[in-house]
């Protein structure tokens, strides 16, 4: 059992100030001020631990070590490199090959150890290897979705939560099994095929809005599985950053499905997107005619932003769809010459997982002081003039708020609708991912300004520069 | 061995209660260089991997060395690109307010 780590003090040493170095890493984090020096301390504690391990004595051969570790980097470095737009699927795709890494060792150790796996850590070898497996595949799916790989389109049949169910209750059966005797070994396979399965099963009904919840989620069970192998390795080290990832997973897990108003459990047993009317569309067509709009230019809106002193802008994952972070940027710079007070109000669950927003408009070097979150932005909302939503459609419908029969009543929202006059950029009345209709582009204070996001910004910058600007 | 066991579950139990609280303080604006960054620590689990790639195992040895290498390539993409995008984000953040 204790082959690993069995001697040495100076690997235990380094592992010891490496744990360290982690846990100062995420502390320093919490603010913009210290985070990158919380890098800094991640890679320093890393580069430890690993110089570390290689000085096992254990270790009889390095060629196919080094090999790894050089090929590794060679995948690492334009994973590094992906645009800010690619987060989500990066983030995605590297839950997958910490769930693999995770599996792979799990499975070689019960091989290498079988048949007499001692039962506690056959426990957690198991919960290890069904973690791990299920968070591979499951984050392949979602990695697929976000990339357009895969429909974004949850995909759902009748049965489906009883048959996951039913997947992952015969593997913890088969688990249970194997505690019950190690020496099962024709049993050990099951736990990984099932789970497998699980986890592509488990994406399939999952839609883009819902994406944020299951990346956090999945972030939660790839923490959960490492800290299950530094269990089975009997590693610290590896159980604290496994239970650190696991938090922090969960942490967002729990933000993410209490922004969406789901309970933690709906959300845990993969029972999301399952909930959503599938009557949206045809309502939503009919409610179009009855209700009318009102529209506004460029030179319009351009006019009202203009003579603002205070705007809010609202930025959603259609923002991100269409490219239009640098565009908004160039509005903000426009508007702050003109001495408007720009802010920007960001919902938990905007874009496709937490923090998406922040990330794409800091990027466009939009300082982040501007960007502040649902609750202090709903503050000021009532003394703003000018709220401008740009592909955000649920998170800012009051039906969430006042229409106890609405699907997404009692979400959070920004409330934009208490903002002087409301402008919604959109390209056609469709309604949202959700098919819910939102009354808030019928309200009186609302004008619709539709089209491409990008080019609509853009046409308001140009206006906004004046005849000098206009030619 | 049964206090070993008894030991890690105190590890673990008390590095989950750190989890929350230092992770609770983290700014909604960083939730996303946060995810990254947790996943590169995460990546530790490299280091059961290059023990289990490097050591001499006298039963399925092809298995332990295939197996091993495959996770250390996976963990090491994980930790140099999660370290990489993570400092790219961070240094994206800046604040209006000039620095002193």
């Amino acid at each position: 059992m204790n082959h690993f780590l069995a001697s040495d003090s100076v690997i235990e040493i380094t592992y010891l100030v490496a744990t360290m170095l982690f846990i100062l890493s995420l502390r320093w984090l919490s603010s913009p001020a210290t985070a990158r020096r919380g890098v800094f301390a991640g890679e320093m504690g890393m580069l430890l631990a690993i110089a570390g391990t290689l000085l096992h004595h254990g270790i009889v051969e390095y060629k196919w070590i080094a090999i790894a570790l050089v090929l590794g980097t060679i995948i690492g470095v334009p994973l590094g490199e992906v645009a800010m737009t690619a987060v989500p699927q990066r983030t995605a795709l590297s839950h997958a090959c910490g769930a693999l890494c995770v599996t792979l060792v799990g499975t070689a150790e019960f091989y290498l150890r079988a048949p007499g796996v001692p039962r506690f850590v056959m426990g957690v070898l198991a919960m290890e290897v069904i973690l791990g497996s299920l968070t591979f595949t499951g984050s392949l799916m979602a990695a697929g979705k976000l990339q357009e790989v895969l429909p974004q389109r949850p995909i759902t049949f009748k049965g489906q939560n009883f048959v996951n169910l039913g997947l992952l209750g015969v593997s913890i059966v088969i688990a249970v099994l194997l505690v019950a005797d190690p020496g099962k070994i024709y049993l050990f396979p099951i736990i990984i095929v099932i789970p497998l399965l699980f986890g592509v099963l488990m994406i399939i009904p999952i839609g883009g809005a819902d994406m944020p919840t299951v990346i956090s989620l999945l972030n939660s069970y790839a923490g959960l599985s490492a800290a299950a192998m530094g269990f089975v390795l009997n590693s610290k080290l590896l159980i604290i950053a496994g239970a650190l990832d696991g938090a922090s997973g969960f942490i967002l897990s729990v933000n993410m499905s209490s922004a969406m108003n789901r309970s933690f459990s709906n959300v845990l047993f993969g029972a999301f997107g399952q909930e959503q009317p599938s009557s949206g569309a045809g309502a939503g067509a009919d409610g179009q005619e009855a209700k009318p709009v009102r529209s506004a230019s460029p030179e319009e809106a351009a006019a009202i932003l203009g003579l603002a002193s205070r705007v809010v802008i609202v930025p959603g994952y259609g923002m991100a769809v269409a490219q239009a972070q640098h565009k908004v940027r160039e509005l903000y710079d426009a508007l702050t010459k003109r001495g408007v007070d720009v802010k920007f109000g960001i919902h938990p669950v905007a874009g496709r997982m937490p923090g998406h927003m922040n990330v794409l408009l800091a990027e466009a070097d939009i300082p982040y002081d501007k960007l502040l979150d649902m609750d202090e932005i709903n503050g000021d909302l009532p003394q703003t003039d000018v709220a401008l939503v740009i592909g955000a459609n649920d998170v800012t419908n009051p039906a969430a708020r006042n229409d106890p029969s609405s699907p997404i009543y009692g979400m959070p929202i920004l409330d934009v609708d208490k903002a002087r006059t409301v402008m919604v950029i959109k390209r056609s009345m469709a309604a949202g991912f959700a098919g819910i209709e939102n009354p808030l582009y019928y309200l009186e204070g609302t004008l619709m300004l539709f089209g491409d996001a990008k080019q609509f910004v853009g046409a308001i910058v140009r206006e906004l520069a004046g005849p000098d600007g206009h030619g | 061995m049964q206090m070993d066991l008894l030991t890690s579950l105190y590890v673990f139990m008390l590095a989950a209660f750190i989890g929350f609280e230092v992770i609770r303080h983290v700014s909604p604006l960083l939730h996303t260089p946060l995810m990254s960054l947790t996943n590169a620590l995460d990546a530790i689990a490299v280091v059961g991997a290059i023990i289990l790639a490097g050591e001499y195992h006298a039963t399925h040895p092809l298995l332990a060395k295939v197996l091993g290498t495959i996770a250390i390539v996976a963990a090491t993409s994980n930790i140099v690109g999660g370290f990489l995008i993570t400092d790219r984000m961070l240094k994206m953040f800046k604040s209006s307010r000039p620095k002193k």
